[in-house]
């Protein structure tokens, strides 16, 4: 979201781009347009945005997303 | 006479005036938003009004004041919307009745199919986060209604927000029918199916605006009331003590003063945040709670200025009001579209201390400023 902005620098969110195989599931799911495509590969592009929702790791059919709130 | 029923039992398309079709069954009653049933190769299936009637609007109403929030569902299953047939798009929901009219209301011209999920009575975003829309409930439902004999292509609009509960691989696994993610709010879904099942990026991003704030807060004041209750009735215990041991004139008196202290930070935390939420300073909701709050509370001292004794009662006022404010304010990041958990979960770790610090200090200054 672009005009309400949460804490910075607290998301789980990892993208592995060795694995993303350049879907752009993730770009569809995710709710506040954290990914974008870039030369064929997803791209974190409004890491501070992510809220872990979920999403874009569940429909990730590679395996290149994770997050992992309530560890930390 | 015989010949007459069967035909009223048989015929559909065929019935002549006047002789509608009989659907009553003994001990079941007819939900006010069906309009009428469509046969199927799966069976009948229910045809819903697009129009919310009168008691929808009331009872949504009822629902936005939190009252029976969870007892507001409707049956999951099939059901149709306009003139559905074997080619038209399936929609999935969630069973949430006012997920659900909210739906309907928006596909006014529109002929769909609209698989109802079971969950439990709690909208989709919510829904799919605990559990309850789900990639099993999705592929259990598709099972239930037979949903292959009813269209004749294998594909199913998900909400956006329902991604966070699936993934659309296993209920292609599952179920045999491929998961196209339609846009997050309903009324995007006429452009949407116009625009060939493709969504915008404004269709796929997440809103909180004014009216979206402020249609959530009579929740947010309504799950307080009981706490509340609880709070105000120490309240009066702890304003009774004094000189005396306890005087029930001095538990009135100063428990009159300790209300208007939690009345002032219900409103600054459950009200006055959350609606101006962007124009308050800070990320931390915590801290905009506080912010607020002691607007609110310097605001109230004013007021009251002439009943209240002594710096200790001011403090310890003010100190009370506005912890209320930052820990209701801070409660309401489990309401808003834009919070993580692992953000709360920090924002607690470093207010919930300083909330109930000045709540023990309050209170002692509380009790000592009777003497």
């Amino acid at each position: 979201m672009k005009d309400l902005r949460y804490l910075d620098d607290v998301s789980t969110l990892v993208l592995d781009k060795e694995k993303c195989i350049g879907c752009s599931l993730c770009t569809e799911v995710c709710p506040q347009a954290v990914f974008e495509m870039k030369k064929g590969k997803s791209c974190i592009v409004d890491f501070n945005a992510c809220m872990e929702c979920g999403a874009c790791v569940n429909n990730c059919p590679s395996g290149a997303l994770s997050v992992s709130p309530g560890v930390g | 006479m015989k010949e007459q029923i069967d035909k009223a039992d048989l015929c559909c398309s065929t019935q002549t005036p006047g002789l509608a079709p009989d659907y009553r069954k003994p001990g079941f009653k007819l939900c006010s938003y069906v309009d009428d049933f469509v046969k199927t190769k799966a069976g009948l299936v229910p045809v819903i009004k697009s129009k919310p009637g009168k008691d929808d609007l009331f009872s949504s109403f009822y629902v936005r004041c939190g009252i029976k929030r969870y007892q507001y569902a409707v049956a999951p299953g099939l059901y149709g919307i306009g003139k559905p047939d074997k080619n038209s798009e399936v929609l999935v929901t969630a069973n949430f009745k006012l997920t659900f009219d909210h739906l309907r209301k928006e596909l006014k011209d529109i002929n769909a199919w609209i698989l109802v999920l079971d969950t439990k009575g709690i909208n989709v975003w919510c829904a799919a986060s605990e559990g309850n829309f789900s990639t099993r409930e999705l592929v259990k439902r598709i099972k239930a209604s037979s949903l292959e004999k009813v269209v004749d292509h294998k594909r199913v609009i998900v909400p956006q927000l329902g991604a966070t509960g699936v993934s659309a691989r296993a209920v292609k696994k599952g179920a045999g029918f491929r998961v196209v993610y339609g846009p997050i709010r309903a009324s995007d879904i006429p452009a949407f199916l116009q625009n060939n099942k493709k969504a915008d990026k404004k269709m796929r991003q997440v809103t909180f605006n004014l009216y979206e704030r402020l249609i959530l807060t009579p929740v947010e004041i309504q799950i307080v009331l009981k706490p509340a209750a609880i709070i105000a009735l120490i309240l009066f215990i702890l304003s009774g003590i004094g000189p005396g041991i306890f005087s029930f004139s001095g538990a009135w008196e100063r428990g009159v003063l300790s209300f208007s202290a939690l009345a002032a930070g219900i409103f600054s935390g459950a009200f006055v945040t959350p609606l101006l939420l962007p124009f308050i300073p800070s990320r931390e909701f915590a801290l905009k709670g506080i912010i607020a709050g002691s607007i609110f509370a310097i605001l109230l001292l004013l007021l009251i200025s002439s009943a209240v004794n002594g710096i200790a009662e001011v403090l310890a006022l003010f100190l009370f009001s506005v912890a209320i404010s930052s820990y209701l304010a801070m409660n309401f990041t489990g309401t808003t579209p834009f919070t993580s958990p692992s953000g709360v979960e920090k924002e607690m770790k470093r207010f919930i201390p300083l909330q109930l610090g000045a709540l023990v200090i309050s209170s002692g200054l509380w009790v000592y400023s009777a003497f």
